[in-house]
């Protein structure tokens, strides 16, 4: 965003410079070199934010996973029985007895889990029951398509959210805006998995215009035209499903914004009302809202869940539900990761944007 | 929401110079329509309109498998996927099993299972908070840690591995929702007490010579009761979100326990045959449910604690 600074006439009382991110009166050096020292201090200060964020990502991890094995340990569930499948009930006692220690089972699990520990650290992740393959490679294969189907809805949901949040703060009190925020206030109740299956029930079964599950029909290529076609629905429900929440905040920034004093006086100074609305109201309201986006990943996360496992869809997120019904113990332990992972980085991500973007968020914390 | 500053419709339209109207600037170049009615119910009306739909709602849930003297698991195959009639409100699904009954019964557990979890999360999350608020220093620190950590995990994935490694039983379903929902709660309570430590009363009892655990006993536990109270009727419609997600991914209760989850569950299949009605009637009952208690929250907590942040209880 190119902005003119405003030109300086002889009349004008003395602007201001910030000095040491206090506003003082106008000294006799170059201002430019006190405003550059102070963006430049600026980045460092955002830089070093970043990195204690960043800090901070390695303790959680590791608390997550340690939570997770020990949620294992503590249970009932036999872990010969996720390892065997089918083959526990068949196997005799003396080969179950020779895997338990082959595998290490009967070490305490803290053993385990720094075992586990030290193998994730040299890129092994285990081998999956579910799926016979290791599981760094099943992420691999279905990592794609649920990136696909999260950004495609992501990236609907937050256009929605603006185009519909930005229309209906201009019609204030209209009868659009009315339908609108009451749909959004009833949209919020609806769970994904419902309007899946009424998606499902009305475009697929009704009306027959989309498929009702799967990436491909049967036994089709993977083409572009195919999977577009299968992405329509899924990644629609998972937009639905975030939508609400995003427009309804946009839609509440933007009437405060729309009362701010800079607002009204650019509008005073005669600027046109689509000239207000783009380029005084929009920045300052929006900013927020990338911060917004990147603290709704956790419900993206679960919306995909729910989302996959009712479209088949062939993402990570479908393969929690399928290893969860079969305790595939490595492939769970991964996918919590996985999952806490973009969690911890979206919301990074997310304020180190903001902070660039907008000089007046602190940057501590 | 413009509500503090929108002046009532008579005074406005007689006279534009009315600070209400400059405050509100944005309403003048836009176009923002003149609202001759209130835009919003008042707390009470909504609170009460919530609370009779709620009730309505657990009236159906409690009564109609108790009067109807028809047992929800009963199998009649010749009456299998009928359309909803006079004998069967809600029709049957593909086992001729009547919805109407079952989704009632659905509805009871489905509550009854929500119901504990909120509660036994808040209490938790309360116990949890206030410790960490009122003790302060690495205790806080420490538990601030571990609410990040679930934090960073979303709530039904962690939810998932909990059910899955303790396979089948209620008390695995009621751990996975309480022990998930207890953080944003936690969070609340610490930062209300917080903020209560600042206040002079608490120095009065502390000069007066009061031990730690009787100030968290008689100052900060009931100082936090009404937030408690806020985020445990706000906690109820994720919880109820929850295990009929888990019902529904088929982690949660075994199939033919009726719950609001299983019954979409088994919704997804029949609707392949063209039942419509085995998805709209246990789905309409679950999104009421959650807007009849989203809305006795929001009232509760716009009479109660007018100006709390909305935000803090996602």
């Amino acid at each position: 965003m190119r902005r003119r600074s405003p030109r300086p006439s002889p009349g004008m009382p003395g602007v201001g410079v910030v000095e040491n991110g206090q506003i003082g009166p106008r000294s006799d050096h170059n201002p430019c070199q006190g405003l550059w020292s102070v963006v430049g201090q600026r980045r460092r200060l955002i830089a070093r934010m970043a990195f204690r964020r960043l800090a901070m990502v390695a303790p959680v991890l590791f608390l997550t996973s340690a939570v997770v094995f020990g949620l294992a340990a503590a249970s009932p569930f036999d872990p010969l029985a996720g390892y065997l499948g089918d083959r526990y009930l068949t196997s005799g006692a003396a080969e179950q007895e020779q895997l338990r220690v082959t595998l290490g089972l009967d070490d305490p699990w803290y053993e385990q889990y720094t075992r586990w520990l030290g193998s994730l650290l040299s890129g092994d992740l285990g081998t999956s029951r579910v799926y016979g393959q290791p599981v760094a490679q099943v992420l691999a294969e279905r990592l794609p398509w649920t990136m696909l189907l999260a950004g495609t809805a992501l990236a609907g949901a937050v256009l929605g959210a603006l185009v519909l949040g930005v229309w209906t703060a201009w019609r204030q009190g209209g009868l659009a805006d009315r339908l609108v925020t009451g749909l959004a206030h009833a949209l919020e109740g609806v769970p994904p998995f419902v309007s899946a299956l009424v998606a499902i029930g009305v475009f697929a079964l009704g009306l027959s215009w989309l498929p009702v599950a799967g990436l491909t029909d049967a036994g089709a290529e993977v083409s572009f035209g195919q999977v577009a076609r299968h992405l329509v629905l899924p990644a629609g429900v998972l937009a639905i499903a975030q939508m609400p929440w995003l427009l309804l905040h946009v839609r509440q920034s933007l009437l405060g914004a729309l009362g701010e004093d800079h607002v009204t006086g650019a509008r005073a100074r005669g600027l046109a009302a689509r000239v207000v609305m783009l380029r005084h109201v929009l920045p300052t309201a929006l900013l927020p809202f990338i911060t917004l986006v990147g603290t709704r990943l956790p419900e993206l996360v679960t919306g995909a869940i729910l989302v996959e496992s009712v479209f088949s869809w062939p993402g990570v997120a479908e393969a929690v539900v399928r290893s969860a019904t079969q305790v595939d113990f490595p492939m769970l332990a991964a996918l919590t990761l996985l999952s806490a992972v973009v969690v911890l980085l979206g919301s990074l991500i997310a304020d180190v944007a903001y902070a660039l973007l907008d000089p007046r968020v602190a940057t501590d914390g | 929401m413009a509500d503090a500053t929108r002046v009532s419709p008579g005074e406005a339209a007689k006279d534009r110079g009315d600070p209400g109207e400059w405050i509100d600037a944005g309403r003048s170049w836009t176009r923002a329509r003149r609202t001759t009615k209130r835009a919003r119910w008042p707390a009470r009306r909504r609170l009460g309109a919530g609370m009779t739909a709620l009730a309505i709602l657990i009236a159906y849930a409690v009564l109609v498998p108790a009067v109807a003297g028809i047992d929800e698991r009963m199998v009649d195959l010749s009456m299998a996927g009928t359309v909803p009639s006079a004998a069967h409100p809600f029709g049957t699904d593909q086992a001729g099993r009547d919805l109407f009954v079952r989704t009632a019964a659905g509805l009871r557990i489905s509550l009854l299972i929500a119901g504990l979890c909120a509660v036994l999360s808040t209490i938790l999350g309360v116990a949890v908070g206030a410790l960490a608020g009122a003790l302060g220093g690495w205790v806080d620190r420490i538990v601030m840690r571990v609410v990040d950590t679930v934090n960073a995990v979303p709530h039904l994935l962690l939810g998932i591995v909990i059910v899955a490694l303790y396979r089948g039983s209620l008390v695995a379903i009621v751990a996975s929702i309480a022990l998930t929902h207890w953080a944003p709660v936690a969070r609340l309570i610490r930062s209300e007490v917080l903020s209560l430590r600042q206040r002079e009363f608490i120095d009065a009892a502390i000069s007066g010579g009061a031990s730690r655990r009787r100030v968290i006993r008689r100052h900060f536990l009931p100082a936090v009761v009404p937030q408690a109270v806020l985020a445990a009727v706000l906690l109820l419609p994720h919880a109820v979100w929850h295990e009929s997600a888990l019902s529904f991914l088929g982690l949660g209760l075994p199939p033919h326990r009726a719950s609001l989850g299983t019954l979409l569950d088994e919704a997804r299949e029949s609707l392949l045959l063209g039942s419509w009605w085995t998805l709209v009637f246990p789905s309409l009952m679950l999104v009421l449910t959650t807007l009849a208690v989203a809305a006795c929250g929001a009232a509760w907590r716009d009479r109660v604690l007018p100006r709390r942040l909305a935000e803090e209880m996602r």
